[in-house]
């Protein structure tokens, strides 16, 4: 895992891209652009190579072993907990749990902190800017224990209407999920303020950082926030991977999710008692290799330098949106003061999925459609949006090629 | 009324129409071309029972059986996806149910719309197809019931 990050001082976009091999590729005979990075990254040689060396070099399950390769193992895969406690600056390691991603993570505190601490009657805030993900695991809670959910609205702009956000707050409140950064739109939300809001009024808070742990410096403990989420995939590192960051205190309250493995410490017919954290949470055979490559992605994304790297996306949004303005009918949807390289829009008279399909045919990979979050498009009163989200690896020439085919695509169809 | 052709010769006549096309450009202008010419679906025809939700666009698609035959008719918000209706409405309505239901309606993948965009749920192209094989299927029991 040495002389991986050999990484050029700057930041050199085209030295950036040969670290990430599908980028060579051809799509409908043209050089692919990828612009569906909010979907999931493209991952780089590095991690690519760490996922190889692990099954070629040290295949072996952790933590029971007593052999080398399984010394190896354990120890590569415990390395990826120190790095994320270091990524998202945690108090402890003990307090990073790894899940399947961001998804797992919500449904594992629904699952666990939900069914032991929400009864019928209690209120749970999440926003109308949520993905689905960040919905359903509260709404099958709120069923189950006569729950309710009550909404934060926002605006125009799609921003969260702050006022709204603190009368909902009350002593029914218990928990508030929230979104750090929206995947349609791009809004950054103000979570801190929020988590500060909720704890004032009793609650817990969950930020599910699924798009803002690669765009914006994580630091749980300057939040104050109860849980955090986030995926590997979307920070280029491998799928199938993810971490929840819990306050101690309360991982140590709340039960086990799933049983069998890693997360027991005696068994018995008649007693069972829990492993420590963050075993108590991990059963089964994790997800080894890509917990381990997760590692090298969070270490290049560092090597390059996340500052540079943010205003090198700042610099494409800005660039983009200037260009996207120029076409007429066509209305950009998420236009926060803050927000992160996501741009989403509709264009008068014109599917969104059509335009995807026309640029696929240039070799542009945009997302289009409601983007798993329909209650927000139904705020918004769309259908859907064509979303172009941008990465380190992304271009103002890439701009440009989609630009074209734009305005080929909205000739052809209007 | 023109002579009757069957799926298998209009299916035919579809891919040759376009072999004719140099590349995915040509083949897109003329799909949309087709969904812009698809006849307009009457308002009452556009409700919740006629609707083919595809994860993206919706279709709606009605259907009528006449003198032993189906006759769809169709929209979509989509024009793309329209485009692709009215092909499948240029090679299904009219027939009669059996050869709907039996229909492998290989000119999908001989034109190369299989790669292009039946794999992905985002267009309702295979969702469509059921649906069409479905009116069929039901006349086809009613008809049979019936005798």
């Amino acid at each position: 895992m040495t002389g991986i990050l050999e990484i050029e001082k700057g930041l050199d976009i085209q030295a950036i891209r040969k670290h990430f091999p599908v980028l060579e590729r051809e799509v409908k005979g043209r050089p692919l652009v990828y612009f569906d990075n909010a979907a999931t990254a493209q991952k780089p040689q590095v991690v690519i190579d760490a996922l190889i060396n692990y099954y070629s070099d040290y295949n072996a399950n952790i933590h029971r072993g007593i052999h080398t390769l399984a010394e190896e193992a354990t120890a590569a895969f415990e390395g990826t907990r120190d790095a994320i406690k270091e990524f998202i600056n945690a108090e402890s390691r003990e307090q990073i749990i790894f899940t399947s991603g961001t998804t797992e993570g919500i449904n594992l505190v629904a699952q666990t902190w939900g069914r032991q601490n929400i009864k019928a009657g209690d209120e749970i805030i999440i926003s109308n800017m949520e993905h689905h993900s960040n919905i359903v695991p509260w709404y099958l809670l709120a069923q189950e224990k006569g729950a309710v959910i009550k909404v934060i609205p926002i605006n125009d702009a799609g921003e969260l209407e702050m006022d709204a956000f603190e009368k909902l707050l009350s002593e029914k409140t218990k928990f508030v999920s929230i979104v750090h950064v929206s995947n349609a739109l791009g809004t950054i939300n103000p979570v801190k303020e929020i988590i500060a809001k909720a704890h004032e009024a009793g609650a817990k808070v969950l930020v599910d950082g699924a798009q803002s742990t690669v765009h914006l410096d994580i630091d749980v403990q300057d939040l104050n926030t109860d849980f955090f989420v986030f995926s590997s995939h979307k920070l280029y590192g491998p799928t199938g991977i993810g971490a929840l960051y819990g306050r101690k205190e309360l991982l140590e309250e709340i039960p086990p999710y799933q049983g069998g493995g890693e997360m027991i410490k005696d068994v018995s017919f008649t007693n069972i008692t829990w492993n420590d954290l963050p075993y108590k949470f991990e059963a089964g055979t994790p997800n080894i290799a890509d917990a381990i490559a997760f590692k090298t992605a969070m270490d290049f994304t560092k090597a390059i330098g996340r500052e540079k790297i943010r205003q090198h996306e700042n610099e494409l949004l800005a660039y983009a949106t200037e260009q996207l303005m120029q076409i007429p009918g066509l209305r950009i949807i998420g236009t926060a003061k803050k927000k992160i390289s996501v741009l989403s829009f509709v264009i008068d008279n014109v599917h969104p999925q059509d335009i995807g399909i026309l640029l696929d045919n240039k070799g542009i990979a945009v997302r289009t459609g409601h983007h798993c979050a329909q209650p927000l498009m139904e705020r918004l009163c769309i259908r859907g949006t064509t979303r172009a989200s941008f990465a380190m690896y992304n271009t103002k020439e890439e701009v440009d090629a989609m630009m074209e085919a734009l305005r080929k695509a909205i000739k052809l169809l209007s | 009324m023109s002579e009757h052709k069957s799926i298998e010769e209009i299916e035919k006549e579809i891919v040759e129409e376009f072999s004719l096309f140099d590349g995915w450009d040509d083949k897109y202008e003329y799909i949309i071309d087709l969904g812009k010419k698809l006849p307009l679906l009457e308002t009452e025809h556009k409700k919740d029972e006629n609707k083919v939700k595809g994860c993206q666009s919706t279709v709606w698609l009605a259907a009528e059986f006449k003198d032993g035959k189906v006759f769809y008719k169709a929209d979509s918000d989509a024009v793309i996806v329209k485009g692709l209706i009215s092909m499948l409405i240029r090679v299904l309505s009219g027939q009669e149910p059996d050869d709907i239901v039996n229909t492998k309606l290989d000119f999908i993948r001989e034109i190369g719309m299989m790669s292009h965009l039946a794999q992905t749920r985002s267009n309702g192209l295979l969702a469509m197809v059921k649906q069409m094989k479905n009116y069929a299927l039901a006349y086809k029991l009613k008809e049979g019931a019936s005798k």
